[in-house]
């Protein structure tokens, strides 16, 4: 799960990173409240879960409240790729000497937490790995040890940060350790880190991705969750516990297990099919599940065929059938469905669907077939 | 023949009350799998199964009376880490995790403690281990599978289980097929168990597959270059997915422009695997 900068900000701040003062408004007149607070010159940044922000025109510099207030109406009307903006957060303007990055990420091959940091700070750190590599610095993290502060130290050196930065550096990258480690974090980014004009180290921007397998140990976090970034359907799939992904294809597809939904929708491009959807309905699913999937897919007006393919093992066809016969009642479905069901207690989900009007298909390649020829009018 | 799991495989369940877990003891136990003992804290003292199984409140009791030298879990994700440390200290020199959904920071902190032991750990979130005709560990279909020659390995589960069926209805079999999971994070990777496959007397020929996210794949394919004498079939899942977006498993995610199918199934083509289409080409692949 995503947060936004001004969520991240103030995380960042509780374990001891200097950020600047602000607040976030929903309101125009807000932010000019905000301004005055404090004391004139701000920042007016939009707050969206996308890159880009500043390009595109959704981070702005404000010289008076007057002015902040005109920037925040502009800002809180726009959209920046598809998102549109609820929040601006008003911090206040300081004048930059040096901008750094620093972030830390897991590392799979290593199978650890890496720190980065790199003294090309304020352009994504992507165009910095591809254009200047060398000047990335990282350190492996212990799982159990932690971040060691020799370890900032060495990422301090290596950067020709001034001596006289590095005590509060070390505070800062053990602050943001600390941040990821406690709230389960996937990334979490300082970029830039600022050292200002009256030689202090403060944090401008902030970024944080919380583990979703985490987000159990964390329902602070969840209750600010923003839905904008995801599709409704999404949103509703999540509300069952179901993985789902919206494409946009004409062939639905309801499959058991991550891998063979992929393979599921490799296949359907393969023989010249279009998948509407990525959706796996997790082990074990219920029949309540499998019928709030299918109601999902269903909504989507592109689709035109189905295909279930359940391969058994945790899942129980039995429990699949049920679902479908329940969705079947529920949404009285026009499109045609095509199901392929082996595996665990498949012959009796067989049986249970015996008298309702899915076409079957032995194999996943009989299966695509027959979906991609309905899809087309065959 | 096989790897890992056979007829001398002595298996505790951790999480046996459960739903999932007495379903699949059932399961295994009925494949023939010796399933010497449950755990499920505060259970103790109970017997499954009919009165067959014994279920104990902890792994280390139970390794004291029963002798287990393999265990699988089935606990819910919230404990899984633990559930894998405990038996790890209780001396259990192979663990099985099917638990899906364990915070990939409690899996970094687990993987680093099991390196400094001589523990292998198969997992989390896969189907776990099956040797056709001599032991299931986890939740594999038993009945798709026939004994063979050939060694599957897998990040999925029941992608596993078409691949399996597949080579079956072509008359193939396997020596022993081992799901090593979809986590970002996980016990055993490929290049872990194409060097037991490529060193099974009784494994000839090895399927393998993969899907997109990370460089699992990529490490395999320097393994098959450098050091595999075994052909080896490959199928990688993940062609059509978009970039950016978990495909449902938490380590199936094109990140940063990297771990996309078509790079895999390149750098594996260019280590001497066969690529396969789709899954009901393998059989054809190995065959050739």
């Amino acid at each position: 799960m995503k947060l936004h900068e001004y969520q991240s900000k103030s995380i960042f701040a509780r374990y001891g990173v200097p950020i600047p003062r602000g607040r976030v408004a929903g309101i125009a007149t807000e932010a000019k409240q905000i301004a005055e607070e404090l004391g004139g010159r701000v920042i007016v940044k939009s707050q969206v879960l996308v890159g880009g922000r500043g390009k595109a025109g959704g981070i702005r510099l404000a010289k008076t409240p007057q002015e902040a207030e005109e920037l925040a109406t502009q800002i809180l009307g726009m959209e920046i790729k598809g998102l549109k903006v609820r929040k601006v957060l008003v911090d206040e303007a300081v004048t930059i000497v040096k901008e750094i990055y620093l972030g830390i990420t897991n590392d799979r091959a290593q199978r650890c937490p890496v720190m980065m940091a790199s003294s090309e700070g304020g352009m994504e750190i992507e165009e910095v790995a591809r254009n200047a590599p060398e000047k990335i610095i990282k350190v492996a993290i212990d799982p159990l040890l932690g971040l060691r502060d020799f370890q900032a130290r060495d990422l301090a050196v290596s950067m020709d940060l001034p001596k006289e930065h590095w005590k509060v550096f070390i505070n800062i990258a053990q602050g943001l350790w600390k941040a990821y480690q406690e709230n389960d974090g996937t990334l979490a980014e300082i970029n830039p880190l600022v050292i200002t004009a009256d030689n202090r180290l403060l944090a401008l921007d902030g970024k944080m991705v919380i583990d979703d397998n985490a987000l159990y140990r964390h329902l602070e976090l969840t209750e600010t969750r923003d839905q904008d970034e995801e599709a409704p359907s999404e949103v509703e799939a999540r509300k069952y516990g179901l993985s789902f992904i919206k494409l946009d294809g004409e062939i639905g597809c309801m499959v058991n297990g991550a891998g063979l939904a992929m393979a599921t929708m490799d296949i359907i491009k393969l023989f010249g099919g279009t998948p509407a959807n990525f959706l796996d309905i997790g082990g074990g699913a219920s029949s309540e599940k499998v019928a709030a999937a299918l109601r999902i897919i269903l909504a989507d007006r592109n689709v035109k065929a189905v295909l279930i393919n359940i391969f058994g093992g945790i899942t129980r066809g039995d429990e699949v059938a049920r679902g479908i016969l329940t969705a079947i009642q529920d949404v009285k479905p026009k499109v045609p469905m095509i199901i392929r069901l082996v595996g665990t207690n498949a012959e009796e989900g067989r049986r249970l669907l015996a008298n309702s009007n899915l076409a079957t298909a032995e194999t996943l390649v009989d299966a695509a077939r027959k979906a991609i020829a309905i899809s087309k009018g065959g | 023949m096989s790897i890992l799991v056979n007829k001398s495989t002595r298996l505790l369940v951790q999480g046996i009350t459960g739903h999932e877990g007495m379903f699949h003891t059932q399961q295994m136990v009925q494949y023939g799998t010796n399933v010497v003992a449950g755990v499920t804290p505060g259970k103790g003292g109970e017997w499954v199964l009919d009165g067959k199984v014994p279920v104990f409140d902890s792994v280390k009791v139970a390794v004291e009376v029963t002798g287990p030298n393999t265990s699988v879990i089935f606990v819910p994700a919230r404990g899984a880490a633990d559930a894998i440390l405990e038996a790890a200290d209780a001396g259990i020199a192979l663990i099985i995790c099917i638990t899906e959904g364990v915070p990939v920071a409690d899996m970094m902190r687990v993987r680093r403690y099991l390196d400094q032991r001589a523990v292998r750990l198969i997992g989390p979130n896969c189907p776990g281990l099956l040797t056709p005709g001599e032991a299931k560990v986890g939740i594999i279909p038993g009945s798709i599978a026939i004994p063979g020659n050939v060694g599957v390995v897998s990040r999925s589960g029941t992608l596993t289980y078409e691949v399996l069926a597949a080579l079956r209805q072509s008359g193939m079999g396997s020596s022993t097929c081992v799901g090593i999971g979809g986590d970002p994070i996980n016990g055993t990777n490929f290049v872990d168990v194409l060097e037991m496959f490529e060193a099974d007397p009784h494994t000839e020929k090895v399927v393998m597959i993969g899907e997109i996210g990370g460089s699992d794949e990529e490490a395999a394919a320097e393994f098959i270059a450098t050091r595999m004498t075994k052909p080896v079939a490959a199928f990688i899942a993940g062609q059509s997915a978009p970039p950016g977006k978990r495909m449902g498993h938490a380590g199936a995610i094109i990140e940063g422009g990297s771990g996309g199918a078509v790079e895999k199934m390149a750098a594996l083509e260019a280590a001497g695997a066969r690529i396969a289409r789709h899954p009901e080409e393998i059989p054809n692949l190995l065959a050739a």
